[in-house]
């Protein structure tokens, strides 16, 4: 079973998201770059733009595939992690720290509890295996 | 799409226990990788990989009416073939569009063999036997397994195992012989721009072939190598892969596969429409390029120039060789020539491109 570290909480688009302060940082989960295999190009929000929970935010290309990436939380923008268009497989090789995607400031506090557990989220997954 | 269960070839099990990823594939369950995709595609451009190729079909074409019947529904000239020479070739529709692409054969003085493309066997076969009955068809695609050994030392692991010298068959040339004590027709030819062959085995004997050159290739570094990569690999020399870059909507013409169309050689199905469009000019042609803008330009995304839609994309990925985004795609001829300024449109926004000269990766294929 894939990765799913427990301080962390996660969408059924397979992102994860993780309280700093103020601030929330998004992802994708170990298991989502694993089905994804290589990935060889990110797409990214500047900072500054608006992200809706639940609606794409940017792009994960793999050498087969195009992904959509999806917002756990609405909100602005405030960084981005740019190493990933020089270095896209960071998100295979390390898909909870340095491949990190987003940071956003969010503009609705309540939709932090409507996203996944990493017990929910586990189950979502043992349940998508069968 | 038919929901009949998904075929099997006779290394299915080998796949599966190795731990590859299986996806159906033109109505096959397919490895599409094992290790990763980039991985093993540097293993065929560094080292040797094999590939499971048994999908693909094979027809034989016997009998003293072959050579006329093969002439008939193939545009290449297949008399020009010797004994022990491959060569590729293209079925056309009466209006020059695409049936398949294939190699033929020549295994005896009557004698021939076709490689078709997996997913067109059924139609290949009803194409062929209605077009060209005048020759002795067999479908031996249940009956045959083929392993594709490509790379740099890929001469060296089959010279090891075969019994004979593998270093005097020359590129699109095969001879007969056993490699690893297994009956195999020892072809020199791929899909990938290296060196290397394609091995030819009954069904029944391929999976001891593969486990023979799997261990005898380890100390060359060899791996199993799925679909994914033989497509980044087929893709940096600009090699067309039927249903994405060639089909029934387009000719060997502006494929660039002129060179495969050969009408002085007498008539054949699709040749008049071919020697029409031939004289008038093609007004399309299918070219490489680069992505100047950071972005990946996949099948069916629109080409633009100044706006205007120009042409279509064919096949796009990230070319682990040359590490840029590269494509193919069919665009106006006034804009095919290297260095033209394109835009490719992904996800509703122009990202820039240029033609490029190909193959985008140097060949490696060993000419005599």
């Amino acid at each position: 079973m894939a990765n799913v570290p427990k301080d962390l909480k996660y969408t059924r688009e397979h992102e994860w998201a993780k309280q700093e302060g103020d601030s929330v940082r998004v992802g994708i989960t170990a298991y989502a770059q694993e089905q994804l295999g290589d990935v060889v190009f990110v797409e990214l929000p500047k900072v500054g733009a608006k992200v809706t929970a639940t609606k794409n935010f940017g792009v994960v290309e793999s050498v087969k595939a195009v992904s959509d990436l999806f917002a756990p939380i609405s909100g602005e923008v405030v960084e981005i992690n740019g190493e990933l268009s020089q270095k896209p497989e960071t998100v295979n090789q390390d898909p909870y720290g340095r491949g990190w995607m987003i940071v956003v400031k969010p503009s609705n506090k309540g939709e932090w509890d409507q996203l996944l557990t990493a017990q929910q989220y586990e189950d979502f997954l043992a349940r998508a295996a069968h | 799409m038919s929901e009949a269960p998904l075929k099997r070839t006779p290394l299915h099990a080998a796949h599966v226990a190795a731990g590859a990823r299986m996806v159906p594939f033109g109505g096959w369950d397919m490895p599409v990788q094992y290790t990763g995709i980039l991985d093993e595609h540097r293993t065929v451009r560094g080292a040797v990989g094999l590939f499971d190729v048994s999908h693909m079909g094979e027809f034989e074409c016997n009998g003293p009416a072959a050579l006329a019947a093969l002439q008939s529904v193939t545009t290449n000239d297949v008399a020009a073939l010797e004994i022990g020479q491959v060569q590729y070739s293209v079925f056309c529709y009466p209006n020059g569009t695409i049936v398949d692409d294939l190699t033929v054969y020549r295994l005896a003085a009557d004698r021939y063999m076709l490689t078709v493309n997996a997913s067109n066997i059924d139609k290949d076969y009803a194409w062929v036997t209605h077009h060209a009955k005048a020759a002795r068809w067999r479908n031996v695609s249940d009956q045959t397994g083929l392993i594709a050994v490509q790379g740099p030392k890929a001469e060296a692991l089959v010279g090891r195992l075969a019994d004979q010298d593998v270093t005097k068959i020359g590129y699109y040339r095969f001879a007969r012989g056993a490699v690893a004590g297994v009956a195999t027709l020892i072809s020199r030819t791929g899909y990938t721009g290296e060196d290397g062959f394609e091995l030819y085995a009954a069904a029944a004997d391929t999976p001891r072939l593969w486990t023979a050159l799997l261990d005898a290739g380890r100390a060359d570094g060899v791996a199993s190598i799925g679909l994914g990569a033989r497509d980044t690999l087929r893709l940096e020399m600009k090699y067309a892969l039927y249903g994405n870059d060639i089909d029934d909507t387009t000719t060997p013409l502006e494929a660039g596969l002129g060179w495969v169309v050969k009408p002085a050689k007498g008539d054949f199905v699709g040749r008049d429409a071919l020697e029409k469009i031939r004289a008038e000019g093609v007004r399309r042609r299918l070219i490489g390029i680069e992505m100047v803008d950071t972005a990946i330009a996949r099948h069916g995304y629109p080409v633009r120039r100044d706006g205007r839609e120009v042409g279509i994309v064919t096949s796009g990925s990230y070319g682990p060789s040359v590490d840029k985004y590269i494509a193919m795609a069919y665009v106006e001829t006034a804009l095919a020539a290297v260095g033209t300024a394109l835009a490719v449109e992904v996800r509703g926004q122009g990202k820039a491109a240029r033609v490029v000269k190909t193959p985008f990766h140097p060949s490696r294929v060993k000419r005599a």
